[in-house]
């Protein structure tokens, strides 16, 4: 009997060291192959754009999302409706992405005559990200217990001031993971940008120009052949990139959860 | 006996198609600590969150009857103008997850007051009211949910009083904490029925006999007897209620 709980107990962790094994190969592959090629400086324009269409994409998905979702777990009396909304979100987020990328390229780029701009990819992302977001919100919200919002009630505050002040900032922690998810999700886009905001390499002027995101540019050179050492090179600031804003929510969460 | 604050008058409610309460007809007296006491589900707690509207919160209930709040039919109120009088306490301690200091002035700046002076002064007041500020007046800025059980209920208690209520609802609120908390708890209402009204629910008969003025007995949704504590302790006017002091059932 102890033995078998033995060998089942080394058969689990072994089981569990090869996943964090994979993630280190894969990433020390791609940094002993691209850390001669970096080039922060030749990568610029790639970033400036990426970060424009994160911006873009969290400005006009956070706040829809997070509206969708405290009707829907706040206000929202049971109903065929609100089922509806339910499972369109959550059809929405099997989509995928270069189904947003087609749709974006018809609507946003020629009927709204917005071109291959980056405000065109940045209202693809949006639509894309909406459902996480209104999904990761929803769960943060459910995570706030009943108690907190009876004891607002109890002192005479309104509903619209007991979401505001307790609900909100007891699930800030839940939907800020979100928000870094989506975010993970618009920097690693290809397909839906490149269908919308297209790859022009320089440093957009403003969002009604085209631009080409890390990841596209990194698609574009392992595509093309251009150059392999320089996709390798790409890549690690795409996985820094990544890293640092997964850094960033971790201090403003804790910074949050803590107390101003 | 002048001065009945709340005056609930053949009060019925429904969850669906379960009557809760029935026919209640009780008055709460200005200034005295009121007590409720009976088995589990009999509707005492279902009875207190209707006096401040708490039931509102659950769909499906239906109310039949009348309660007035001076003299104010409180169904026809703005729950939140009632819940300004009628403040309440829980079972389970439930402080905001913010520090101590914002708990206690969540209510008063809901209500406009700003000035970090007067925030001060009652925060402080509060706080001492709920015999709680020799404990919390270094640490105002620490977040409440690090607190004890029994301090998070008084700060519970204290952020009430920050609204200075007429009425405290108390929904067993020793139910969740040690011994010693309770007494702390116990010797509190004590000091705040010179000020307050105190309506609380208690699981505990000794509890009820030692802080009320007066205990009302429910059993299945109605209000079987209620009058002086010692009365009905001692010389019970129903069966029922003498069956359960002495421990006959529930």
């Amino acid at each position: 009997m102890k033995a078998k709980e033995k060998i089942l107990y080394s058969l689990l962790g072994i089981i569990a060291f090869s996943t964090f094994g994979m993630l280190i190969w894969i990433l020390s592959y791609i940094f002993i192959k691209g850390i001669g090629n970096v080039d922060l400086i030749g990568l610029m324009p790639a970033i400036i754009t990426t970060i424009y269409m994160v911006v873009i994409g969290l400005v006009i998905a956070v706040p829809i999302g997070m509206g969708t979702a405290i009707y829907l777990n706040e206000y929202a009396k049971p109903s065929k409706f609100v089922k509806g909304i339910r499972f369109s979100t959550e059809c929405l987020a099997a989509v995928p992405s270069i189904l947003f990328g087609l749709f974006g390229m018809m609507f946003f780029v020629t009927q709204l005559k917005l071109g291959y701009s980056i405000l065109a990819g940045g209202l693809t992302v949006a639509l894309m990200i909406l459902p996480t977001v209104v999904k990761t919100t929803e769960e943060a919200l459910k995570t706030v217990p009943l108690s907190y919002r009876e004891g607002s009630l109890a002192l005479g505050a309104s509903k619209f001031s007991t979401i505001m002040k307790v609900v909100l900032p007891s699930a800030v922690p839940g939907i800020l993971a979100g928000i870094v998810f989506s975010t993970g999700r618009i920097i690693g886009e290809t397909a839906a940008i490149y269908l919308t905001a297209g790859m022009v390499f320089r440093v957009p002027g403003n969002v009604m120009e085209s631009g080409r995101t890390l990841s596209v540019h990194l698609y574009m050179l392992a595509k093309e052949g251009i150059s392999l050492e320089q996709a390798y090179g790409t890549a690690i600031v795409l996985l820094m990139v990544v890293l640092g804003l997964n850094l960033l929510t971790y201090v403003i969460g804790r910074k949050m959860k803590n107390g101003k | 006996m002048a001065n009945k604050i709340i005056k609930a008058r053949d009060l019925s409610f429904y969850y669906g198609d379960f009557k809760a309460l029935k026919n209640i007809n009780i008055d709460v007296v200005k200034n005295e600590v009121l007590a409720f006491i009976g088995p589990s589900g009999c509707g005492k707690s279902t009875f207190l969150r209707i006096l401040n509207r708490m039931s509102d919160l659950v769909e499906g209930t239906k109310v039949e009857g009348s309660i007035t709040y001076n003299e104010q039919d409180i169904f026809s109120m703005d729950p939140i103008e009632l819940r300004k009088g009628v403040g309440m306490v829980f079972q389970k301690p439930n402080p905001f997850p913010m520090s101590i200091y914002d708990n206690i002035a969540y209510g008063p700046r809901m209500q406009g007051i700003k000035k970090k002076a007067d925030l001060d002064a009652i925060v402080e007041d509060s706080l001492k009211k709920a015999a709680i500020w020799d404990e919390v007046k270094d640490k105002l800025k620490k977040n409440a949910i690090s607190l004890s059980g029994g301090q998070q209920q008084r700060i519970c208690i204290a952020r009430s009083i920050a609204m200075n209520p007429e009425i405290l609802l108390m929904d067993e609120p020793t139910s969740a904490l040690d011994p010693i908390s309770t007494l702390k708890i116990e010797d509190l209402i004590n000091e705040l029925k010179k000020q307050y009204t105190i309506v609380i629910v208690t699981h505990n008969m000794q509890q009820a006999a030692r802080i009320s003025d007066r205990t009302a007995f429910f059993l299945l949704g109605e209000l079987v007897e209620v009058g002086p504590t010692d009365k009905l302790f001692d010389q019970p006017e129903d069966k029922r209620t003498e069956d359960y002091i002495t421990g006959r059932f529930g």
